[in-house]
């Protein structure tokens, strides 16, 4: 399994789109290495530097809609080459969330008033998290001072998860 | 309790439920283009994988960059057609053979009612027009289909829309889904098939169900729908004729793909268009939509016709006829790329592409061109293009541009006069 715990990046808003996660004209490499310095290279937040605020960064959490729009997995894909594994957000776009677990990454939904908590108690924080898929709990870790909030993901996103992406588990089974 | 058209489908193309509303379903239909699928056979070759389930089944072209501009899309041309060649997928589009998928593979016959088709790329809903259940998804979900002939979908989600009333002149199915998205929001459709049904569907031809289907993932949407109808059976009749004694047969056929009245919806919206106006969209979601009536004046740098959405013949010829004889204002530059060579060579034989090189603009290939801002027409920083595309994403037609999507016959008007022009309104004279 891929790595699920480290520092958290807050993106606060809504519908963020795969352009943004990673702009058209980098579709053209056909490796998933070049596309680590792209990431979020067009999201416009106010005050977000994309180059700088991703560095050691593992965990992101967003608003709601996240990964609208294409259906590129290079958008997984650029999270993963910057070691970001896991996305915690309202709710996502359906191609965007299922690719995430395709791959053997996670995308946890949670409801409004928990991310509402979120933004609202950590987001000027520096704070790490860690992620038990089986207990299905996040633990946030604020300088020593631990919390938690419990998530829900489906028997078939854990399977993917644990064995490692789509392909090899669908080449056993079909 | 009845079914929806998704529900049938599923049915019929289950081969298991692994876990709790996880369906794993045969597939029909596999389009491959070069953006999305080389990225996918390099891993499967590299997983010692390298094979196809049914190369009868898998259709591939070269559409987003065409010709190649440059040394990497050229690689990415060469990966997708070294694999068609390699394992025998004898319907592959190569330069100028090609065209803009979802415009290409319908019109080649590839899909029917009651198909299950799956791509690496969004608008794949736009399929669902035949009575299909036609979704985009990524490439992991690519490879396992071009491996195994399956993918897993959850247990699909139905809204209905009923659009009512008839559509007043020089409004659109593009008005029409412009509207729609505006009042179910871009993440109003997710996990959800969108279902088209009421009179206005009924009177549409396939080109403009395929304009309404495309755009159902600007809401989110698995997948738009249409049922299948006379006017289904008629277009596909040239591929069909063979298997059917009569098109009353085949309309019999295909009846079975459409929803019970009773079926279980998650919603229905009943919308009457009878006063609709053309309408664009005015940011950065495709959400944010309002009539042209009030954008009218804001100047644009750049109009472009073309795309899966509105690039079809159709198309063409409604731009035309509010083209002809005119000029293309100084104010601006004018693009159109015909979705695929037949739509370019019927043009070609009306009379259309000279309707349109006379007013002054540019006549590009059959390709994705300035839709996604990869190869040609892309936008400077701070410009604005009308566009007849699907997608106003910040960015999507080059950095710091601006799209505003709107119909064929609104983008024709636009370009004559320099700035965002009303359709209905324009009745020649400027
Ligand atoms: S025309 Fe645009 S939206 Fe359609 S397939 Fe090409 S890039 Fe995608």
């Amino acid at each position: 399994m891929k790595n699920f715990k480290g520092n958290v990046l807050f993106l606060n808003r809504s519908d963020i789109n795969t352009d943004e996660i990673i702009p058209a004209k980098y579709l053209t490499e056909i490796t998933k290495e070049a596309l680590k310095p792209y990431l979020l290279e067009d999201l416009k937040i106010e005050g977000f530097n994309p180059t700088k605020d991703i560095e050691n960064k593992s965990i992101i959490v967003t608003r709601e809609n996240f990964g609208c729009g294409s259906s590129r997995e290079h958008a997984p894909w650029a999270l993963e080459m910057n070691n970001i594994n896991v996305v915690i957000a309202e709710n996502f776009a359906r191609i965007f969330r299922q690719n995430m677990f395709n791959c053997g990454m996670i995308a946890i939904d949670i409801p409004k008033d928990k991310i509402e908590y979120l933004f609202n108690k950590y987001s000027n924080k520096k704070i790490s998290m860690s992620i038990d898929i089986e207990k299905e709990v996040i633990s946030i870790d604020d300088s020593g001072e631990v919390d938690t909030i419990d998530f829900k993901i489906g028997e078939f996103d854990k399977t993917l998860v644990k064995s490692g992406g789509w392909v090899e588990y669908a080449d056993k089974n079909y | 309790m009845g079914k929806t058209i998704a529900e049938k489908i599923f049915e019929d193309h289950l081969v298991n439920r692994p876990f709790e509303g996880i369906n794993v379903l045969k597939l029909d239909a596999v389009f491959c283009h070069e953006i999305t699928t080389p990225i996918a056979i390099t891993d499967l070759i590299a997983r010692g994988k390298d094979r196809v389930f049914d190369a009868t089944k898998i259709k591939a072209v070269i559409d987003h960059v065409t010709p190649a501009k440059d040394s990497k899309t050229a690689e990415q041309g060469k990966i997708l057609r070294e694999w068609s060649k390699r394992l025998g997928i004898k319907d592959f589009f190569d330069v100028g053979k090609n065209g803009v998928c979802h415009a290409l593979f319908p019109e080649k016959g590839f899909v029917r009612p009651g198909y299950t088709v799956i791509m690496g790329d969004s608008h794949t809903c736009t399929h669902g027009a035949f009575g299909a259940f036609a979704a985009g998804i990524g490439t992991t979900d690519l490879e396992v289909g071009i491996l195994k002939g399956v993918c897993a979908f959850k247990s699909p989600k139905t809204i209905k829309f009923v659009l009512n009333g008839k559509l007043p002149e020089g409004v659109y199915a593009k008005d029409a889904i412009l509207y729609v998205i505006s009042k179910l929001g871009m993440n109003g459709g997710t996990n959800s098939v969108l279902e088209f049904t009421g009179p206005i569907v009924d009177n549409m031809t396939m080109e403009s169900r395929m304009t309404l289907c495309n755009m159902a993932i600007e809401a989110g949407g698995t997948s738009g729908v249409c049922y299948p109808d006379m006017t289904t059976v008629d277009y596909l009749w040239p591929f069909i004729k063979d298997e059917f004694s009569s098109k009353e047969k085949a309309l019999e056929e295909y009846s079975k793909w459409i929803s019970d009245e009773d079926a279980n919806f998650e919603k229905v919206i009943e919308h009457d268009l009878s006063d609709l106006e053309p309408m664009t969209t005015y940011g950065y979601k495709p959400d944010l939509v309002k009539p042209i009536r009030e954008m009218e004046d804001s100047e644009v740098d750049q109009v472009y016709i073309g795309s899966c959405t509105n690039g079809r013949l159709e198309d063409l010829k409604i731009a035309a006829k509010v083209l002809e004889g005119k000029k293309v204002s100084d104010n601006l530059r004018a693009i159109l790329s015909p979705a695929t060579p037949d739509i370019y060579n019927k043009a070609l034989e009306a009379g259309i592409i000279k309707i349109f090189s006379d007013a002054g603009f540019c006549v590009t290939n059959p390709t994705c061109g300035a839709c996604l801002g990869m190869s040609n027409g892309v936008l400077a920083d701070g410009e604005k293009c009308a566009s007849t595309t699907n997608r106003n994403f910040f960015g999507r037609m080059g950095k710091g541009g601006l799209v505003h999507l709107m119909s064929p016959a609104s983008a024709a008007a636009t370009a004559i006069n320099g700035k965002i022009t009303n359709s209905n309104l324009y009745k020649g004279e400027v």
